[in-house]
């Protein structure tokens, strides 16, 4: 937005290197030719003594002391250990995060994909150096330099764990068994009033993702990147798909319950929904459409304004600790980001059911990112809609 | 003693006391001050900065407010087809539900009122009190579950070879009437209960059938209490997101588009907030010619 000449020139020229360089630039790498342009800010070179205190915002499930349940609890072992008090404060949306991360009251924040390149735009997260989080070196290399958790290369934070979104339906009522996404996009009638669809503008993406398989004159690269002709598409197909909309889901436990009654019977999902719906008796399959799908990978960021940086860094080296990093994951129900937390895992096969260490499963994702003017798949000559825009089709979507 | 040492003897609470006993003026203001200042400042001023933050605008990447005049969100207000069906939804759900309310609330409270014994009375308005006890949520998720597919509703219909509704508008307008029927029963009730008991008699004794009685008599009289519980049912469901999130399908009222926009854009949100600020004082004026507003 704030991009100069230079700046463009620049980035037009990384776009080319980036370009023939790499066949694929789809994802890590190529982050410079999103023209995104922070501002200046430095990571922290080492770290101090702790300053007794870190405030988080997380998603809910990831700072779990006990309170919930007495079970599930990572954080009075950090407090031990460390003297860091921890105060945590659950978020219900990516936006949300934002907005709570601008007041500068909090140390570090898990993001979604689809708040991080906003955070680092903004200049509200700060990079983060690596080196000084040890169990970064456990990462899988799938989650590092990802084009939603760093810029030129500088990683802006630590991912945490990754899910994809699945398309699951009622084994009994949806046959034959679908294999695409056509099932709640062009063969949706079908299940008219029992389709179901994230409530989220960054469903848009999932609209995308399809019509980049379905009609390739669109010329759709990343689903993040769209131009107004692909945008408009977009839009069309999901307004299509609203007449067959039963109703849209953001609580998790309401799509369970939706799956479980019936009304509901194909839809989007996660592993986690799928795991529990068929725990309560629900006749449900989730699975990756020939289409690929796409998928979220949370960071925790660390605030440009951190009162509690050391803290802040002793967390975020915490919650990937293989142990640590194991036990939030089951709990939350996604693949861990430490490849040694598969074998410390509660149940033995959980890595392999959330394929956690399966590369090739995760190449058919396009993880959750924040769409911005510049074209995200390097594209110089068009301009892409905005998150704005997104947020504001999705209400005309849903009428 | 003499009179200049009482005087200077006198505490200074009770010259306080003398001032103000002899100031009605300064009495009444220093009363009236600490109200007036939490209706002005807190909700009056609250309302002012809701609306002077409608005609600011954000940056679409970092969605910070930027404090930059401009009508564009009460343009798009105006002329965005969606929110101009949106808002249309709501002020008819919150009639629908009104209406609904009025039409049940009526014989209920008349039973109530009227036709039960006495000694029984108090006890039905504390029954017609008590879904007032239980949590909002629950309530409404307890309609999630009776209109599901084969729930409550779907097996009470099935015998007329029907099916329930389903989620949506209908279901959403089903459970805002469950939620708000009290307070439309219970002015109802005080004003059947205030009626004379000898109006009806002479209007029998004029030869006034029971239609009649209640058109020319019972109805002028309760009318004013009827549009009493209106303001409640109205301007509740008019406000209300929650319960259509619960089961509402995929129906959007001004409460949802409020809450989806208030992270990336307040502007948008506010400009959205005064509509329903807007259609309530309309609704409150009109309200007014009915004297309503004397018998809340």
């Amino acid at each position: 937005m704030r991009l100069t000449t230079t700046l463009r020139a620049a980035a037009a020229v990384a776009v080319l290197v980036a370009a023939t360089a790499c066949g694929s630039s789809d994802s890590g790498g190529s982050s410079s030719s999103t023209g995104l342009n922070p501002p200046d800010l430095k990571a922290q070179s080492k770290l101090g003594k702790t300053e007794g205190q870190v405030n988080l915002i997380a998603w809910a499930g990831y700072v779990e002391d006990g309170s919930n349940d007495p079970k599930v609890d990572w954080v009075s072992d950090f407090e031990k250990q460390t003297g860091c008090q921890v105060n945590s404060k659950v978020a219900a949306s990516s936006d949300e995060m934002v907005k709570l991360m601008k007041t500068g009251q909090y140390d570090a924040v898990s993001a979604s994909g689809d708040a991080s390149l906003r955070l680092i735009a903004s200049g509200d997260a700060a990079p983060v150096n690596t080196s000084l989080v040890p169990n970064y070196k456990d990462v899988f290399s799938g989650l590092k330099g990802g084009a939603w958790n760093s810029v030129d290369g500088q990683m802006y934070g630590i991912p945490h764990g990754r899910g994809a979104n699945l398309l699951m339906y009622n084994t009994q009522k949806v046959t034959p068994a679908p294999t695409s996404w056509s099932a709640v996009f062009d063969d949706a009638s079908q299940y008219k009033g029992h389709v179901t669809a994230y409530d989220s503008p960054i469903y848009i993406a999932d609209a995308a993702l399809y019509l980049k398989a379905t009609k390739p004159e669109l010329k759709i690269k990343d689903p993040y990147a769209l131009d107004q002709e692909q945008f408009d598409a977009a839009v069309a197909l999901l307004k299509n798909q609203s007449a067959n909309v039963g109703e849209y889901w953001s609580d998790y436990l309401k799509e369970i319950s939706a799956f479980k009654s019936g009304d509901s019977v194909v839809g989007t999902t996660w592993q986690v929904i799928a795991n529990l719906a068929a725990d309560e008796g629900a006749k449900v399959k989730a699975f990756v459409p020939k289409e690929g799908s796409t998928g979220w990978s949370d960071t925790w960021m660390i605030s440009a304004k951190a009162k509690h940086p050391n803290c802040a860094y002793k967390w975020m080296d915490w919650i990937i600790s293989p142990k640590v990093n194991a036990q939030v994951a089951e709990y939350f129900g996604e693949a861990p980001a430490n490849a040694k937390a598969c074998d410390q895992t509660s149940d033995k096969s959980f890595c392999d059911t959330f394929h956690a260490a399966d590369e090739a499963y995760w190449k058919n994702i396009a993880f959750w990112n924040t769409p911005i003017e510049q074209c995200l798949d390097g594209r110089t000559d068009v301009k892409c809609v905005p998150y704005a825009k997104w947020v504001q089709a999705w209400t005309e979507i849903k009428g | 003693m003499t009179t200049t040492a009482q005087a200077a003897g006198r505490s200074p609470v009770r010259r306080l006391a003398g001032t103000l006993h002899r100031h009605p003026r300064l009495r009444l203001s220093l009363l009236l001050t600490a109200p007036l200042l939490w209706l002005a400042v807190l909700y009056l001023g609250s309302l002012a900065v809701l609306f002077v933050s409608a005609f600011w605008t954000t940056n679409s990447f970092t969605s910070e407010v930027v404090k930059v005049w401009s009508t564009d969100n009460f343009h798009a207000l105006f002329t965005t087809p969606v929110f101009r069906q949106v808002i249309l939804r709501s002020i008819g759900v919150a009639l629908a539900v009104t209406v609904l309310c009025a039409v049940i609330a009526f014989p209920v409270a008349f039973y109530t009122a009227r036709i039960a014994k006495p000694k029984w009375r108090p006890l039905l308005v504390v029954a017609i009190l008590t879904p007032l006890w239980a949590s909002y949520l629950v309530k409404v998720y307890a309609w999630r579950l009776i209109l599901s597919q084969g729930g409550l509703a779907d097996w009470m219909l099935k015998p007329f070879g029907m099916s329930g509704p389903g989620f949506g508008l209908l279901a959403a307008v089903i459970a805002l009437t469950y939620l708000w029927l009290p307070y439309m029963i219970l002015p109802i009730h005080t004003a059947l209960e205030q009626l004379p008991a000898s109006l009806l008699d002479a209007s029998a004794d004029l030869g006034g059938r029971p239609a009649r009685t209640f058109r020319s008599v019972v109805l002028p009289m309760v009318l004013p209490s009827v549009a009493a519980g209106s303001v409640f049912t109205f301007s509740l469901s008019l406000g209300d997101y929650i319960t259509v999130q619960i089961v509402g399908g995929k129906t959007q009222l001004i409460g949802n588009l409020v809450y989806s926009n208030i992270e990336l854009n307040l502007p948008m949100a506010a400009a959205l907030g005064t509509v329903p600020v807007v259609v309530i004082v309309l609704y409150l004026l009109a309200m007014r010619r009915t004297g309503a507003l004397s018998s809340l």
